[in-house]
This record gives structure tokens, C-alpha cells and sequence, in this order.
């Protein structure tokens, strides 16, 4: 029963976002329409209904309704309940469900809540967003319902892959997906401002607090992703440009070239045409990333379900839509004029750096990922991998961190150096300082060089916007900005530290012996068996000393689950403030030995605290801005004269 | 706005050409195999010891004794190999001279594989680190590799053999001088 | 169709060639999992391994995988490394048996021009942009 409901409700909100889309196109074409009035209840009543779809999914997995499909295939009733509900989405249909929920609950939001924008570009914003979103509903009705029923149920569900019984997996591609979906929003504003010719600095002051909704998704989404291939997986890697993990990347350097370009827009209206073209890139991303990752295409180590048919349908809607952004970008691009112009010593001189810089590495991204695809299409295999990316993205990267040092010291419109000389040169000189200090006392990389130097100039100065001015009455999103910023040069330097200075031992190690392993010694007491639910384990007893200090406890394991039968690495970490030591334990060797990896990791849970402190910045700036929209919104006389003065300008 | 335009071209000539390539690549079945890049080549010197008392040694001289043979790669614990035993067997029955490489094998392994499955070898080296495999440019077992009279590969067959392939296989060898 | 079922049979087949299911019961080759003892060979062995890939894997290179060919192209790597042979030069000779798949540091090559040509265009152009930008609003 409950199956049918959740069907039931996701072909009604399909037939809402027919009526979203007609109402949403004839009331932005026509003022006044009849349809115009139903199109934001429609929108919320859409999301609601999608949430009740959501929630009865949710449920059949909740309480392992074997007569559902999906279910027998994904779950199992042995599973603890967390995994249960996490096995909703980790499937195809599931995601899909959870993909067509997540857009039309923003669509639902933008609906109830967004009232700055000429109604006619916000009916036109939500018939996009309705035009976007029916794609995916046809395509979960009519080849992926997650609701369908089996004759006859079997005894127990097959799905209990051990590897993905993990609570950052659980997570992880959840808040990927809000990012991902979250970014047709952009696409929705962009088109609906091309079709109504309204790319205003109002439209991009709309935009952008959804932008970095999704945004600071994408980033919490791909920190935690980095940090559970990192402890997963057993061989302490981190990044390895894998195709799925670059699917994540190029949604996230288009939006966040967006978030800048945007805020180009939002404070000097200029950059109009390029903002919306990112909109468009951003979405086409998010989608081409959902293509790569489930039509299996590309060899990744993330084994998906993958389903060349689905590929094709994925394909079809990715054409559409970006098809049908670009002929409208074409048709109106023109009578969209370039905006207000700037002194390339300015804070917009920087972003366009930034702008352009991003571009780039996405560019580079999106090029070695599909490369291996153009030359299998005439059978010649390539690998494009990190001795590829690493320096290749460099280029642009490190760059555009120079240019970071100064830009948010810069006023808009027009600046002169000598303003912003002194903090400017400190910042540079104690980059200089620890290049030549590193390069003399060790042999390290060029880029993991350049990249430790230009992480503490970035650190230094993303803090100087904040001199001279009153920490009281700080917006809220500069504080943002400042520490988005320092969280960039936190992870650049947990990132070259850790690939410059890591160590690593791999021994087969007696019981008693003693092992050194960069500034630690790490000790075998014994090797016990341990069991779980659904594992059993050899679980190494060990203890491991900083320096001499105190010994502490690591118990790294060997698992072996049985249903279905598989292999994993529980590894110990112990974490320091300075790094982490990484312990993963091996088989026993033929003489009795126990195969023991081991790596000191200098600084580099850095890497994670800077994509948090990323988010947080995100965070911020997203608050900041809510409460200075509240803030004009509650001096309502203003805003409304405000807007005629506006109308009448236009 | 001609800059506009041109940028706009260039975006839907990226967008035209990823959707051509993703749609053809959509079309193709795909292809996990990665194929030696040795094929053509004479075949690189090794000398294995026996994987068995039943039969002699396996070395690349006794590759270029001017006949023309299929180079088994298998494995005891390999499924697939078991899988394709009777096709091996049926291409010895039709002539063929097969000698294999068991791969990180034990003897009594290898003994209890030729036991339940048969054996159609006529030689079978030992190859305990995968050093003859890697050298041939074979990812994985089953493999089975045409080898000419002069020592030099002139086929690789990646997966188990199936009974349709039987005739194909016999046709490379034959093409090989057999 | 057909294509289609021989893909499934495939797909399922194949994960019992690898590791795991059809496990071999032979200890690991010497150098798979053991360092070699001068620390400057194995540094540069362990540059190389991180840029070859496993080719029983989906995508790792050989230092990351626990599968046994992977230990095998290891244990290939160090003892070459200790012979005194270049790291490219080991590189080399795998590329010569697998192609270029198997080294994930792409080398400039007919098939690969592109990778390189691309970013020198793309920093043409990304500086030519910002040259105009600038030059444009003086």
C-alpha cells in the first residue's frame, strides 16, 4: 500500500510539473495570464508531494517490504536500520527518486520564499526548473520506478555489501546529490532571466545564496568522499583523479567560478553574459558528472550499476536541456549587454583571473577524464592519471592563489597598489621565506614546493581584509570569504605536506617487535580474533609512541565479511594535530609474520579541515547574506520604492 | 558582441562533440579487456620449471621448434580455466600442440586442476610471481596466446575459450603455419 | 541482444578470475609487499608504482591494489629499480607488453598530442583573455 502511495504521489507531482511548466512559460510570455497564478502552489505542492514519495520509499526500505523490488535487490533485513534507510538511495532508482525530490524541493523554496524578481523572470525561473525536472520524472516513471512490485516476495533481500555498510558512505553521495541538483537552480534563474531579458544585479543577488547552498553540498560532499577512500580503502590515498571523483570536482569548479562571477555581478553589474553561461556550465556539469558516473562508460574504481539504457536516457535529457539553455542563450545573449566596465587593478580585475582560471582547470579536468574515452572510440587505451593532472591543474591553479593573495584586498571598480602594498608584501614575503626555507632544508617536489609557499601567503592575507575595520560590525560574509579562503590554503597545505613529506614502512612484523616509522615506533602485542554482526576479523593489538611519548592503542583489522563474501581493511588511525599515523594490516606471511602498512602522514588531515573550514566559509556567506535580505525585506517601504526606481530605470 | 558569439560557438561545438562521443561510446560494448601489446613479436626469453611430474618443462625455446602452438595461461584456482578445459581438449583432438603456464600454482593444486578437468598440455611451466605473464603482456586467466613456428605471437585470445570459438582459434592457428 | 547477454556473462564472469573468489593459495611474490632496503630505490620505486596501473583493478595503480597481480607488477618493479634500471626505463618496458594503458603519466605520442596541445591552448587563451580584459578598461 504504502508503494502504491509513493507511486501515485510521484505521477501527480509529474502532471504539477506539466502544469508548472505551461503556467510557468504562458505567464512569463503574457502578464497576466490565467495559468500565472497556479504556477508557484503548483511548485510547492510539487515538493511536497515528492517529499511524501521520498518518505514512502524511505519507509519500504524502513521496514524491508521484500514485495518490493528494489528492495529485494538492495536490502537486507539483517541490516541496522541506518543502512537500511541509506540503501534507498544507493541504488539507480533510488537516487533518481532522491534527485527529482531534491529539485523540487528548490523549486518548492524559490516558489514560496523568492519574491525580489520581477514576477515574470520568476515564472519563467520556475517553468525552467519544471521543464528540467519532467526529464527526470519521465524517465523514473517510465524506466527506473523504484516502487515496483515483485509477484511474489522473496525470503530475504541480497543486498548487504559490506563496503558500503560505512556511515560516510552512507552520506557521502546524498549531499553530493543536493549539491548536483541543487545547482538547476542557477540553470533555472539563468534561463528564466535570459527569457524575460532581466540579467540584472538583482537576478544574481537572488541567485546566489542558492548557489551556495548547493555549493557548500558539493564541498562537504566531496571532503567527506576524499576522507572515506582515505581510511576505506586501506592504501591511504586521498585523490586519485578517478573519473567518478572528477564527476564531483567539475560541478564544484564551475559553481564555484559561478559564486565569484555572480558576485561580479551582484555588486558592479558587469560579467552578465558570462554569469549566465556559467549557470548553464555549472547544471551541465552536475548532469554530464550523473552521465559518467551511471552509464559505466568510463572505467572508474567505483563500481556502479550500470545500464547502457539508462546511459542513453541520462543522454537524451543532458542534450535537451543543455540543447534548449544554449538556443536560448543564442537568441538572447545579444540583447544582453556587457555591463559596467573596471580597472583591471580592482577587486573585479581579480575575479576575472579567477574566473578565467577556473574555467581552465576545468577544462583540463573535463579533458584528461574523457580523453581515454576518445581514444577507445579508435581502440587505443590510455590512462590519463595524477603524474597528468597534478601539473597540468598547477598551472592554473597556482596562479590564480597568487592573484588570491592581493584580489580581496582590492576595492572595486579601481584600486592603486600602493593602497594595499604593505599587506600585500608581508603576505608574499613569508611565502618567499618558507620556498626558500624548505627548499633548502629538504628535496621535495616543485609543485608540492610552490604549493606549501603559496598556502601560507594565501593563509596570511586571507585574514588582511579584515584589518582596520570594526570586527563588530562586520558583515557576516566577509568573515565568510575570509575564512573560505584561509580553508583553501588549509587543505592546499595539508595536501602538499602530505604528498611531500609522507613516509611510509611496510614490514612483516613478529609478535613484540618494534618498528620506527618517521617520528613514531609502533609495537605488535598480539594478533586476536574479533567478530561482528556479519564479520569476523583478525584484529591486530598494537601500540604506537610520538616520539617516545606515551604509547598509545591502534588496533587495525583485517575483516572478512560473509554476505557477500569480501575483504576489508579496518585501519587504525591515530591523529596528532601534525598528522596522522596510518596502520593497516596485512595477511600472515608463510614464516608466521603479520604483514603490517604503515605511514606517517604529515598535516594531512589538513586536507579535510580546509574543505570543512571551505564549507563553513560558504556557510557564512550564505547567512550573511539571508540576514541582509531579511534586513532590506523587513524596511519593506524601501524595497517597494526601491523596485519602481528600478522598473523605471529599465 | 561578436566575442559572445564566438564563445557561444565554441561551447556548442564542445557540447555537440561530447554528446557524439558519449552517444557512440554508449554504442560500444565495453571493452575491459586490455590487449598485449607483444602480439607480432617474438616471444620474450624464459625458462619455467615444470608445474607437474606428468609433464616436461616449459621454456621459449621450446616455443621455436618450428611448429606452431597455443600458449595456455591458467590457473588451478582460476573458474573460467575449468570452464574452458573442454575446449582445450577438443583443440588438441583436432591437432593442436598446447603447452600451458600455471599461474601462482601449487603441484598438487596443478595435479587435482589436470585430474578432474583433463589434461591437453604437452608442456607445463610454473610461473609463481607472474614473471612470464607480465613479460607476455597478459592481464589476467584464462589467456591463450598463437605462437609461430619462429617463436613469435601472432594472436592473444583474452577470457576462457568458448565451444564457438573452437574454429576461430583453429583457423589462427592455422594462419600461423599449422 | 546477444551482445548484451555476453557482456552479462561477462561481467559476472569476470570477478571470479580476480582475487577474492578464485583465490590462489600462494604466498606473495618476495618484493610485493616488502620494501627494498636502500631508501632511495624504494622512493623511486614507489614514485613509479603510483603511476602504473593495476590492470586487474578498476582503477588503481599497483601501490594501491591488495590484488595479487598488482603485488606481482611490485615485486617486477623493485627488483628492476634494485638491478639499477631508470624508472622509465621500467615503465617503458611495461608499456612495451600492456600499451600505454597500464602508465597513467601519458606520453606524447600520435594518440596523445592532444592531452599536451589543449592546455597550451587553453593558456593561450586564458591570457589572452585577461590581456584584453586589462588592456581594454585602461
Amino acid at each position: 500500500m504504502i508503494a502504491e502511495i509513493g507511486l501515485a504521489a510521484l505521477w501527480l507531482a509529474a502532471a504539477l510539473a506539466v502544469l508548472q511548466l505551461l503556467g510557468g512559460l504562458l505567464g512569463a510570455g503574457e502578464n497576466g495570464h490565467p495559468l500565472a497564478a497556479l504556477v508557484r502552489p503548483a511548485a510547492a505542492l510539487q515538493a511536497g508531494l515528492c517529499g511524501l514519495s521520498f518518505l514512502c520509499l524511505l519507509y519500504v526500505f524502513a521496514v524491508t517490504d521484500l514485495s518490493v523490488l528494489l528492495v529485494a535487490n538492495n536490502s537486507h533485513s539483517m541490516k541496522p536500520l541506518i543502512f537500511k534507510l541509506a540503501g534507498a538511495w544507493g541504488n539507480h532508482e533510488g537516487s533518481m527518486l532522491l534527485w527529482v525530490t531534491v529539485m523540487a524541493l528548490a523549486g518548492g523554496a524559490i516558489a514560496l520564499i523568492e519574491r525580489r524578481l520581477p514576477e515574470r523572470t520568476m515564472l519563467a525561473t520556475l517553468g525552467a526548473q519544471a521543464f528540467v525536472g519532467l526529464g527526470f520524472y519521465a524517465f523514473l516513471l517510465l524506466s527506473s520506478n523504484p516502487f515496483e512490485r515483485l509477484t511474489q516476495a522473496p525470503p530475504e533481500g541480497n543486498g548487504l555489501n559490506p563496503l558500503l555498510q560505512d556511515i560516510g558512505l552512507a552520506f557521502h553521495p546524498p549531499t553530493l546529490y543536493v549539491g548536483y541538483v541543487g545547482l538547476s537552480v542557477a540553470f533555472s534563474f539563468a534561463v528564466g532571466a535570459l527569457l524575460t531579458r532581466a540579467v540584472t544585479p538583482e537576478f544574481a543577488r537572488v541567485m546566489r545564496p542558492w548557489v551556495l547552498g548547493a555549493w557548500i553540498f558539493l564541498t562537504i560532499g566531496i571532503t567527506a568522499g576524499s576522507y572515506w577512500a582515505y581510511y576505506e580503502l586501506g592504501w591511504g590515498g586521498w585523490w586519485f583523479w578517478d573519473p567518478v571523483e572528477n564527476a564531483s570536482l567539475m560541478p564544484w569548479l564551475a559553481a564555484t567560478a559561478l559564486l565569484h562571477s555572480a558576485s561580479v555581478l551582484a555588486s558592479r553589474d558587469a560579467l552578465r553574459t558570462w554569469t549566465i553561461m556559467l549557470g548553464v556550465v555549472a547544471f551541465s556539469m552536475s548532469m554530464v558528472g550523473t552521465f559518467l558516473v551511471r552509464s559505466g562508460i568510463l572505467t572508474s574504481v567505483h563500481a556502479f550499476a550500470v545500464d547502457p539504457e539508462r546511459g542513453s536516457f541520462i543522454l537524451a535529457l543532458l542534450a535537451i536541456n543543455i540543447g534548449g539553455a544554449l538556443a536560448v542563450f543564442a537568441t538572447r545573449a545579444s540583447t544582453v549587454s556587457e555591463g559596467e566596465r573596471f580597472s583591471p587593478l580592482s577587486r573585479e580585475g581579480a575575479l576575472v583571473v579567477n574566473n578565467v582560471m577556473l574555467s581552465a582547470i576545468l577544462g583540463i579536468v573535463l579533458l584528461g577524464t574523457l580523453y581515454p574515452l576518445l581514444t577507445e572510440a579508435f581502440d587505443v587505451k590510455v590512462s590519463v592519471g595524477p603524474p597528468y593532472f597534478d601539473p597540468v591543474s598547477a598551472i592554473f591553479f597556482y596562479p590564480m592563489l597568487a592573484v588570491l593573495v592581493i584580489g580581496p584586498l582590492l576595492r572595486w571598480r579601481k584600486d592603486s597598489f600602493a593602497r594595499v602594498k604593505w599587506p600585500v608584501l608581508i603576505a608574499a614575503a613569508l611565502g618567499l621565506a618558507v620556498l626558500v626555507a624548505v627548499a633548502l632544508l629538504s628535496d621535495i617536489s616543485l609543485l608540492a614546493l610552490l604549493g606549501l609557499a603559496l598556502s601560507v601567503a594565501v593563509a596570511v592575507s586571507s585574514f588582511m581584509p579584515l584589518r582596520g575595520r570594526s570586527l563588530r560590525r562586520l558583515p557576516i560574509a566577509v568573515w565568510g570569504m575570509c575564512i573560505g579562503h584561509f580553508g583553501l590554503a588549509v587543505a592546499l597545505f595539508g595536501m602538499s605536506a602530505d604528498s611531500a613529506f609522507q613516509q611510509e614502512r611496510l614490514i612483516a612484523s613478529n609478535i613484540g617487535d618494534v618498528v620506527d616509522i618517521g617520528p613514531w615506533q609502533a609495537r605488535l602485542d598480539a594478533v586476536k580474533p574479533a567478530a561482528g554482526p556479519n564479520w569476523v576479523a583478525m584484529e591486530a593489538e598494537m601500540k604506537v609512541a610520538y616520539q617516545g611519548g606515551e604509547w598509545r592503542d591502534a588496533r587495525p583489522q583485517s575483516r572478512h565479511f560473509w554476505t557477500p563474501p569480501q575483504e576489508t581493511s579496518e585501519v587504525a588511525l591515530i591523529t596528532r594535530w601534525n598528522g596522522q599515523l596510518y596502520v593497516a594490516m596485512g595477511n600472515q606471511s608463510q614464516d608466521g609474520r603479520w604483514q603490517l602498512r604503515l605511514w606517517w602522514k604529515p598535516f594531512v588531515t589538513w586536507i579535510w579541515y580546509g574543505g570543512l573550514l571551505i564549507a563553513l566559509g560558504g556557510a557564512l556567506a550564505l547567512v550573511g547574506r539571508v540576514v541582509g535580505d531579511l534586513r532590506r525585506r523587513s524596511a519593506a517601504g524601501k524595497l517597494v520604492e526601491r523596485r519602481e526606481e528600478q522598473e523605471a530605470r529599465a | 558582441m561578436r566575442k559572445v558569439r564566438i564563445g557561444l560557438w565554441v561551447l556548442v561545438g564542445i557540447a555537440a562533440f561530447l554528446f557524439g562521443l558519449f552517444a557512440y561510446q554508449l554504442t560500444q560494448p565495453k571493452d575491459e579487456f586490455v590487449k598485449s601489446a607483444m602480439i607480432g613479436q617474438e616471444i620474450p626469453a624464459f625458462d619455467l620449471p615444470a608445474a607437474t611430474a606428468s609433464r616436461p618443462a616449459l621454456s621459449s625455446a621450446d616455443l621455436a621448434d618450428g611448429k606452431p602452438k597455443l600458449l595456455n595461461i591458467f590457473a588451478s584456482w582460476c573458474v573460467p580455466c575449468a570452464a574452458e578445459a573442454p575446449q582445450l581438449a577438443e583443440l588438441e583432438r583436432a591437432g593442436a600442440t598446447i603447452v600451458g603456464v600455471a599461474i601462482r600454482d601449487r603441484e598438487e593444486d596443478v595435479d587435482r586442476f589436470l585430474g578432474a578437468y583433463g589434461n591437453p598440455f604437452a608442456r607445463i611451466g610454473r610461473d609463481d610471481i607472474s614473471e612470464v605473464q607480465l613479460s607476455l603482456g597478459s592481464s589476467g586467466v584464462p589467456e591463450t596466446f598463437v605462437i609461430d613456428g619462429q617463436g613469435r605471437i601472432t594472436y592473444q585470445h583474452i577470457g576462457d575459450i568458448r565451444p564457438e570459438q573452437v574454429s576461430m582459434i583453429l583457423e589462427e592457428l592455422r594462419k600461423a603455419g599449422a | 541482444m546477444r551482445r548484451l547477454v555476453a557482456l552479462l556473462a561477462l561481467i559476472l564472469v569476470l570477478p571470479m578470475a580476480a582475487p577474492g573468489l578464485g583465490q590462489d593459495s600462494l604466498p606473495p611474490a618476495p618484493y610485493a609487499y616488502q620494501q627494498l632496503d636502500d631508501p632511495a630505490l624504494e622512493a623511486k620505486a614507489q614514485d613509479l608504482m603510483i603511476t602504473l596501473r593495476c590492470l586487474k583493478c578498476q582503477s588503481q595503480s599497483i601501490a594501491d591494489s591488495d590484488a595479487p597481480m598488482a603485488g606481482d607488477m611490485r615485486h617486477q618493479v623493485r627488483t628492476r629499480i634494485a638491478a639499477g634500471e631508470d624508472p622509465e626505463q621500467v615503465r617503458a618496458w611495461l608499456v612495451s607488453r600492456y600499451g600505454d594503458y597500464v602508465s597513467y603519466k601519458p606520453h606524447l605520442s600520435s594518440s596523445t598530442w592532444p592531452l599536451f596541445a589543449i592546455p597550451v591552448i587553453v593558456v593561450l587563451v586564458a591570457g589572452f583573455a585577461i590581456f584584453r580584459r586589462m588592456r581594454a578598461r585602461k
